[in-house]
């Protein structure tokens, strides 16, 4: 057993953990977080994803005990200003059918336009590669991630001609 | 069809932020507090063996634990529509991983560790592992009861035998059509087990309170079909129905995985057991894969005669089904392919046999599509077989074929409205059917294809749904029903039928998951029916609402209510243009009379609907005389695929998928199941292969072994296309959708392929492997090895479809 702070959705927050627990299990049983969800337990879906120090990892891949000083981001951090743009644009395509794998599909989204705004189609689907899904086919969610890109460019153009 | 304005457009989901945000709840969402048990199964290691012992005594002991249960405790039986499953196994277990104890501990790890402390002692058993095994004359018979067993009265099992079900349709003389034919291919096919693979595994919470309630919070497509199967399977503990209550929150995909009832019962006996405290049940990937349901395994023959014209005179389509350990629900996939494996196609002669069979496999049931994938698989690969050998364009074949409104079905009811050549014609122009295409990469060819699709919800003909509405102070409604959102977009859908009614926009009307003590009834979601049957009872609901607020109004001001209508969230009059009361100023607080006298009351309404009209009283050996499809949905989908000849790879560079949906009510969400459908069909064309061991065990219960698609598994392009030929007894003419669009996946793959590299597979799944054998001479059947896909063992062109006189 062991204390440790990490930083978990802009909140510094203790939690007493043991060595062999997952980051997902101290997450949902522990600190009330119930967006990453547990659909395999062993690294292959993704819809446990959260982001770690910026980068969209598995929780259910990562012991608790290694985060200690580190910062999570789950689905519960992201929209609490109201929702962004890229959950906005997701609400308004309708993208989403059942909405299990949605809360890692969002994060893994996320990091990706936070590293690189305008990213091509084979980039999206590589970096969604991780997060499964059997209700939407992909398509709509790929497409709502590009045209979300696509708005980063344009305010990107508008930027630039503004300086 | 009178004008729309919320019907047929792309509203919002109402569940879109909800999902976004991640405030919709998933049933291992919710907390139970401190007293909150955990339970893991003990699963049986034998296909097939005798349960000499159980011993608990060292589990019992462990730290943390505060119960174990075994089959003693719970000795019943329960199903669907035959009770044939046990909550644990009794004298003997039927399949690897079937529940044979259950621990309770205090935590999940005590509960995990503790199970393994369960020792058994198995006395073996001959496993029942191939079907051929199972209908031979001196089989290992599963169920010697079966002959006792309760049942529907459409299920015809034969006791002292593993056949579960028998359906037979016959209409017409196959043996005049034959003789009547110019042309006659007969072949077999095979399509092995395929799992559902929601992301969300089943997950369950059951608390029996100290007053002897029983609450589930459940992962389901039917919570009221469950709170049925429960309150029959559990009378020995006094509960009836008003003593069970299941809360279904949102439902992380189901596709017919979680339908009925599996693994709910389990939780529900523990927390029996445990009064007072509540017990969770999650299933691990593993289990979700071995011990809920899987779709079943089939092989067929198809015989068909066709005359020089390209006119089909004759299908004799027989199919044996791996059912699994029990065919509680798996037997009424095998009826429903029973009375519609003709496909979509007017045939004069007809003969089908459908044979459920018992074998040590896990339990089969629902999955998208309920067995019509499965038989379409060979049907369709026939159609362009026998369209092929008479030197007619398999497009025109099907087109000649094609079923239209009035035709007599295989049973004798009358086909429904539905465009299917227009959907034929729409496929062939999408994919420039008739211009051979080259790849421009070496060593490629590409190939094209097109296959028809059918489907009926396959229901009880008194499955029925129910809706409530009521108005809130600002003129803002709730609407209650109990079908499931499992992702097809439900809640929404049925919101946009009481707002177009009710001149109300979608957001002001909340819907949400039910609850069996609040919500009114539905049957299951299942069947992709409940757009129409429960949009029936909402316009209904909504209907009487809307018949409350004129005769309030009317009455209230001393109007006529005929001069009055609904528009923009008020009531109008076409005698008074100047007349307008808006809803908000009545709807709950009345309409004030100049003497003070409040006239009205809050305003509701309720709806029901049941498809009075069908029938399952066919005759056992034809039948006829029987209505047991409330109506078919049609469609045609067609695919563009490029090979590489060396190593068998396919891409799909282009897939579409046209489908009558009588009125698409939400045309995006229409899309999203034409283009999930499409992308979880192909999957099981070219991805999923599930294996099992010699013995029975599966080797595949994960992702990692068990392949469905990423995002970077797609193809380059979908098109879907929505026809709308009005359902006349659906809600603005809409029929269901859902299912439909992954049954013509598999055959259009298999003669794309054919079509590219000449190679015809009737074996699957499709996997380049396969291919390349085939590209280089050699046979499948020769190197497959001693996995299996389902039960069945050998070459399928031996097969004997006689066995035990099964035909």
């Amino acid at each position: 057993m062991k204390e440790i702070a990490i930083r978990l959705n802009g909140e510094i927050r203790r939690v007493v953990v043991n060595p062999n627990e997952t980051l997902l299990d101290v997450l949902r049983g522990k600190l009330g977080i119930k967006t990453p969800k547990e659909g395999c337990g062993r690294g292959d879906c993704g819809a446990c994803t959260v982001l770690l120090d910026g980068k969209a990892v598995r929780s259910c891949l990562i012991l608790a005990i290694e985060t200690d000083g580190q910062s999570v981001v789950t689905l519960e951090g992201v929209g609490r200003k109201g929702p962004t743009a890229l959950q906005k644009a997701f609400v308004k395509n309708n993208t989403f059918q059942c909405g299990f794998c949605a809360p890692g599909v969002i994060l893994s989204a996320s990091a990706l336009l936070a590293g690189k705004p305008q990213p091509t189609e084979h980039e999206v689907r590589e970096a969604l590669a991780g997060n499964l899904c059997r209700c939407t086919g992909y398509e709509p969610i790929v497409e709502t991630v590009l045209a979300v890109a696509r708005k980063n460019g344009r305010k990107a153009t508008i930027r630039r001609k503004r300086p | 069809m009178s004008k729309t304005n919320i019907v047929g457009t792309s509203s919002v989901r109402v569940d879109g932020l909800a999902k976004v945000t991640g405030a919709a709840q998933y049933v291992d969402d919710l907390d139970f507090g401190p007293g909150l048990l955990h339970a893991v199964v003990v699963e049986s290691t034998r296909a097939h063996a005798r349960l000499k012992k159980v011993d608990v005594s060292a589990a019992e002991k462990a730290p943390g634990v505060v119960r174990v249960v075994t089959g003693k405790d719970f000795p019943y039986k329960f199903g669907l529509y035959m009770q044939d499953r046990y909550i644990f196994a009794q004298d003997r277990v039927r399949f690897v991983g079937e529940q044979i104890a259950a621990v309770i501990a205090e935590t999940p790890e005590a509960a995990l560790r503790a199970a393994k402390l369960v020792k058994i002692d198995y006395e073996p058993l001959p496993a029942v592992l191939s079907l051929a095994d199972a209908l031979k004359k001196d089989a290992v018979i599963l169920h010697p009861d079966l002959g006792s067993y309760q049942r529907v009265p459409w299920f015809f099992p034969r006791a002292g035998t593993n056949i579960a079900h028998w359906r037979k349709t016959r209409k017409g003389s196959v043996e005049k059509g034959f003789k009547q034919a110019d042309f006659i291919l007969e072949d077999t096919y095979t399509v092995p087990r395929y799992a559902h693979c929601p992301i969300e595994p089943h997950a369950v919470t059951g608390f029996f309170d100290l007053s002897g309630r029983l609450t589930l919070w459940a992962s389901s497509q039917s919570p009221f079909a469950q709170r049925n199967v429960m309150a029959t399977a559990l009378k020995p503990f006094g509960l009836s129905h008003r003593d069970i209550r299941i809360v279904t929150p949102y439902v992380g995909g189901g596709f017919g995985g979680k339908a009925g009832v599996s693994m709910e019962i389990i939780a529900a006996v523990l927390a029996i057991a445990m009064k007072g405290r509540p017990v969770k049940l999650n299933w691990t990937r593993e289990q979700e894969f071995m011990n809920t349901s899987q779709r079943q395994g089939v092989i067929a023959r198809v015989k068909m005669g066709v005359k020089k014209n390209g006119r089909i005179v004759a299908l004799e389509h027989t199919l044996h089904w791996d059912a699994g350990a029990s065919a509680e629900y798996g037997a009424n996939v095998v009826n429903a392919v029973g009375l519609s494996a003709t496909g979509p196609y007017s045939v004069p002669n007809v003969k089908i046999d459908s044979v459920c069979v018992y074998t040590n496999m896990p339990p089969c049931g629902a999955y998208r599509g309920f067995g019509y994938s499965e038989f379409h698989f060979g049907l369709e690969s026939h159609m362009t077989r026998v369209a092929k050998a008479i030197g007619m364009d398999p497009v025109k074949f099907r087109r000649l074929n094609a079923i239209r409104e009035g035709d007599t079905l295989a049973y004798g009811a009358h086909m429904n409205p539905g465009d299917l050549r227009g959907a034929i014609d729409r496929v062939a122009r999408e994919i420039r059917w008739g211009k051979a295409q080259k790849s421009e990469k070496p060593g490629r060819a590409i190939g094209k294809a097109v296959a028809c699709f059918w489907k009926a919800p396959a229901m009880p003909p008194n499955a029925s749904s129910a809706a409530f509405l009521k108005f809130n102070e600002d003129g803002s409604l709730n609407l209650t029903v109990s079908g499931m959102e499992i992702g097809q977009g439900f809640l929404t859908v049925m919101a946009q039928v009481a707002a177009e009614v009710l001149t109300v926009p979608v957001e002001k009307i909340r819907v949400e998951t039910p609850d069996t003590d609040r919500n009114p009834y539905e049957w299951q979601t299942v069947g992709s029916h409940v757009t129409w049957s429960c949009g029936n009872a909402v316009r209904a609901a909504a209907e009487e609402v809307k018949a409350r607020l004129l005769s309030t109004v009317a009455r209230a001001r001393h109007l006529k209510a005929e001069d009055l209508y609904l528009d923009a969230e008020s009531v109008k009059s076409r005698k008074d243009k100047k007349f307008v009361l808006p809803f908000r100023d009545f709807v709950i607080d009345g309409i004030m009379r100049p003497n003070g006298n409040f006239i009205g009351g809050p305003i509701q309404g309720t709806g029901m609907f049941m498809p009075e009209f069908t029938s399952a009283l066919g005759d056992p050996e034809t039948s006829q005389g029987g209505h047991p499809n409330v109506h078919y949905t049609v469609g045609c989908a067609g695919i563009v695929v490029e090979v590489d000849k060396e190593t068998g790879k396919l891409s799909v560079l282009k897939a579409t998928l046209a489908v009558d949906a009588g009125k698409a009510i939400n045309p995006e969400l229409v899309k999203g199941q034409i283009v999930g459908g499409l992308v979880q069909g192909l999957a099981t064309a070219l991805y999923e292969d599930i294996r099992y061991a010699p013995n029975g065990r599966l080797l595949n219960p994960n992702f990692t072994d068990y392949k469905i698609p990423t995002a970077l598994d797609c193809p380059a392009e979908i098109v879907p296309i929505i026809l709308e030929t009005t359902q006349p007894d659906g809600p603005f003419g809409a029929r269901g959708v859902g299912e439909h669009t992954m049954v013509a996946c598999a055959p259009m793959v298999a003669d794309a392929i054919d079509d590219a590299v000449g190679v015809r597979l009737k074996t699957m799944p499709l996997t380049a492997e396969k291919v390349a054998l085939a590209l280089n001479g050699i046979e499948y059947d020769d190197v497959k090895g001693d996995n299996l896909g389902f039960c069945f063992r050998g070459r399928p062109c031996d097969y004997p479809f006689e066995v035990g006189g099964a035909r």
